[in-house]
C-alpha cells in the first residue's frame, strides 16, 4: 500500500475528499453571507437556518408530494428565496438605518424562532434522504473510489460560485449592486430602484443557503440542528478570508475544508478546532483577513 | 446652554429614579426567599450579575460579544473541578474560577480587539464555539454528563451553604459586590473612557488614548465579572454542565441585556429575571423556548430596542424635565 508520511494514501484521499465537501459548502455558504453583507451591511445569522430549511423542504417535498431531488434543486432555492424577500420586506428594510448589530441580533432571533419550530415538530434526530438514483454508486478512480454524488456535490458547488461570481462581477444587474455598494445614494439618484435591489440580494442569498441545504440533505442527514452547527464555522470563514471579495470568500472555504480533512487525517482531535486556530493565525498576522481590504 | 441644563436635570432625575429603583430592588431580594423558591432567586441572580458583566461591555464600551458563554460556563467548570478534584473551599474555587475566565478574557480580547463591530462578534462567538468543543473533549469537564455532585461546603470553614438561606445571602452578597464594582468602573474616569469609544472610537484614538488598550482592560473585567456569576452558579447548584458554554448561552445573556435596557445598570437585572423566569413557566407548558427567545429577540430589536428600563428612563426623563414630546 503506497503510505505519505506514514499515512495510506487512501486513508489521506479519502479525508481529503471529505474535507472538499465540507469546504464546498463552507464556500457556497460564506458566498452568500459576503454578497448579502456587501449591500445590506448585515451579517445573516439566519443563513445556517435558511440552508438547514432548503434541506427540509426537499424533504417534505420528497415524502409529502413525491417531488424528488431533481425538480427539488429548482423549487427549493425558489421557496427558500421567497421566504428570504419575505424577511427583508418585513423586517430587515426597518433595520438599515441602524447600528449594523441589530441587523445581527435580528437574524439571530430569526435563526432561533426557525430552528425551534422545525426541532418542535421533527425533534432533533436526522432524517435519511436517499441520494437520487442517477448518482447513485462510486466511481473507480483507479486510486480511490469516488461515491458519485460527491463528486457531483463538488461540480455543483463549483458551478454555483463561479455562477454568482459571474452574475456579480460581469453582468449590468452585478454592476449595480457593486455600485450601490459602493455608493447607495449615488445610484439611487441615476433611478436605480435600490430597496428592489436589496430585497433580491438577500433573496439571492437566501436562495443560495436553500441550494445548498438541499445539496446537503443526501450527505448529511436533515436535521434541525444542521445549520446551527455550520454557520459558526462559517463565521470564522467570512473572519479569516475578509468579507471584501466574492472571490475571497469561495477561495477561503475549500481551503478550510481541506485543512480540516488534512488534520482528521494526522490529528483527528483537533479536526473541529482547527478553522478557529487558523481564524486566530490570520487575525494575529493579518487582522483585516486574507483577501480583506481594511476597514 | 438651556441644552446643557436640560441634560442636568435629566441626570438629576434619572440618578433619582435609579437610586429609587435599587433601594427597592435590594429591599425586594432581601426578602424573596421568604416568598419565593430560593433556588430560583439564585439562578435569577447569577443570571443578573452575569447579564450586567455582559453590558459594561456592550452597554457602555459598545463592544457586542457573542462569545460570553465561555466565561460563564468556563469558570463553572474551573470553579467545579477544583472544589470537586482538589477539594478545595468553595471560596476558593470561586475565586479560580473567577481568575481563570479573566484569563480567557485575556487571550479572547486579545485577538477579538483587533477587529470592530460585526466581525468582532463573529471572532468571540467563533472563539467560544471553539472553547465549546474543547469542553467537549478534554477529560476533566466529563464530557455529556458534566461534573456532578459537587460539595458547597462550608465559606470561610465556618458558614454552612448547605443551609438554604447561608446560600441564598451568600449568593445575593455576590450579586450586590459584583453589581457595585460594575458600577463604580462605569462611574469612574475609566469608565467615562469606555464610553467616549462607545460613542465614537476615532475621536478618543485622536485624542491620545490606547483605545486597544481600555477595550482590552473592559473586556477582561467583563470576563472576570461573568465568570464570577458562572462559579458562584455551578456551587449553587453543584454541577457544571456543557449548556452553559453553548452558543445558545451567549444568546441568552444578549437577550436579556436587550430586553431589559442596554446601558442602564437595572435593565439587565430586570432583563435576567423575566428571562429565566419565563424559561421557568415555559418548562412545564410543553411550548419551545427556544421559538419565545427567537420571538422576544425579534420583537426587541423591530420595535423596543431600549429595552424595558430603558423605556422607563425616558418617559420618566420627559415627565420630570417638563419637556413633552419625545420625537420618535
Amino acid at each position: 500500500m503506497t503510505m505519505i508520511f506514514g499515512i495510506p494514501i487512501q486513508a489521506l484521499l479519502g479525508q481529503l475528499l471529505v474535507g472538499l465537501i465540507n469546504g464546498s459548502f463552507y464556500a457556497m455558504l460564506s458566498l452568500g453571507l459576503a454578497v448579502i453583507f456587501g449591500l445590506l451591511r448585515i451579517i445573516n445569522f439566519a443563513h445556517g437556518a435558511l440552508y438547514m430549511l432548503g434541506a427540509f423542504v426537499g424533504y417534505l417535498l420528497l415524502t409529502h408530494l413525491g417531488i424528488g431531488y431533481w425538480p427539488a434543486l429548482i423549487v427549493v432555492p425558489l421557496a427558500v428565496g421567497l421566504f428570504g424577500v419575505a424577511v427583508e420586506r418585513v423586517a430587515l428594510s426597518r433595520l438599515y438605518r441602524i447600528d449594523p448589530l441589530y441587523g445581527l441580533l435580528f437574524t439571530f432571533g430569526l435563526a432561533l424562532v426557525i430552528e425551534g419550530v422545525f426541532r418542535f415538530y421533527y425533534g432533533v434526530s436526522g432524517n435519511p434522504y436517499a441520494v437520487p438514483a442517477l448518482l447513485a454508486g462510486s466511481t473507480n478512480l483507479g486510486f480511490m473510489f469516488l461515491p458519485n454524488y460527491r463528486g457531483w456535490v463538488v461540480v455543483a458547488s463549483l458551478i454555483v460560485c463561479i455562477g454568482t461570481w459571474l452574475l456579480i462581477e460581469k453582468t449590468r444587474l452585478g454592476s449595480y449592486l457593486r455600485a450601490a455598494t459602493e455608493n447607495p445614494e449615488l445610484v439611487q439618484a441615476f433611478g436605480v430602484n435600490v430597496p428592489l435591489l436589496l430585497t433580491l440580494t438577500y433573496g439571492l442569498g437566501a436562495a443560495l443557503a436553500g441550494l445548498a441545504g438541499i445539496l446537503a440533505a443526501p450527505v448529511y442527514q436533515v436535521s434541525p440542528l444542521m445549520g446551527s452547527d455550520l454557520i459558526i464555522v462559517v463565521f470564522a470563514v467570512v473572519v479569516v478570508g475578509g468579507m471584501g471579495s466574492i472571490l475571497g470568500a469561495i477561495v477561503t472555504g475549500y481551503m478550510l475544508g481541506l485543512a480540516e480533512g488534512l488534520t482528521k487525517v494526522f490529528y483527528p482531535e483537533a479536526s473541529n478546532l482547527v478553522v478557529f486556530v487558523i481564524m486566530a493565525i490570520v487575525l494575529l498576522l493579518r487582522p483585516a483577513g486574507l483577501f480583506g481590504r481594511d476597514a | 446652554m438651556s441644552e446643557a441644563t436640560f441634560h442636568e436635570e435629566r441626570a438629576a432625575a434619572s440618578i433619582r429614579l435609579e437610586r429609587g429603583l435599587v433601594a427597592l430592588g435590594i429591599l425586594a431580594l432581601v426578602a424573596a426567599p421568604f416568598l419565593i423558591y430560593p433556588i430560583f432567586v439564585m439562578k435569577m441572580l447569577c443570571f443578573a450579575l452575569f447579564a450586567c458583566a455582559f453590558n459594561l461591555l456592550l452597554g457602555y464600551t459598545g463592544l457586542l460579544s457573542f462569545g460570553h458563554a465561555a466565561f460563564f460556563g468556563g469558570a463553572a467548570y474551573f470553579c467545579a473541578y477544583a472544589v470537586k478534584a482538589w477539594g478545595w473551599p468553595p471560596e476558593a474555587g470561586i475565586l479560580l474560577g473567577t481568575a481563570g475566565a479573566a484569563l480567557m478574557g485575556l487571550v479572547m480580547g486579545f485577538l477579538a480587539i483587533r477587529r470592530q463591530g460585526i466581525y468582532f462578534a463573529m471572532i468571540t462567538l467563533a472563539m467560544a464555539q471553539m472553547f465549546y468543543f474543547f469542553c467537549v473533549q478534554a477529560p476533566f469537564t466529563e464530557g455529556e454528563d458534566g461534573i456532578q455532585g459537587v460539595a458547597r461546603g462550608h465559606l470561610f470553614g465556618i458558614v454552612d451553604l448547605n443551609v438554604p438561606m447561608n446560600m441564598y445571602f451568600f449568593v445575593l452578597a455576590i450579586f450586590l459586590l459584583g453589581v457595585f464594582a460594575i458600577w463604580r468602573i462605569v462611574n469612574s474616569p475609566f469608565g467615562m473612557i469606555l464610553r467616549s469609544i462607545r460613542e465614537n472610537e476615532n475621536r478618543a484614538i485622536s485624542l491620545g488614548y490606547s483605545v486597544g488598550r481600555y477595550k482590552l482592560a473592559a473586556f477582561v473585567m467583563s470576563a472576570a465579572l461573568a465568570g464570577l456569576a458562572g462559579a458562584v452558579k455551578a456551587i449553587v447548584f453543584q454541577f457544571a454542565t456543557l449548556t452553559d458554554v453553548t452558543w445558545q448561552m451567549s444568546g441568552e445573556v444578549i437577550l436579556m441585556t436587550l430586553l431589559g435596557g442596554i446601558g442602564t445598570m437595572v435593565g439587565p437585572v430586570v432583563g435576567a429575571g423575566l428571562v429565566v423566569g419565563l424559561e421557568n413557566t415555559l418548562a412545564t407548558s410543553g411550548f419551545p423556548v427556544t421559538i419565545a427567545t427567537g420571538l422576544i429577540f425579534m420583537v426587541c430589536v423591530l420595535i423596543f430596542r431600549r429595552g424595558i428600563v430603558g423605556e422607563i428612563y425616558v418617559r420618566w426623563l420627559v415627565r420630570a424635565s417638563g419637556q413633552g414630546g419625545n420625537k420618535h
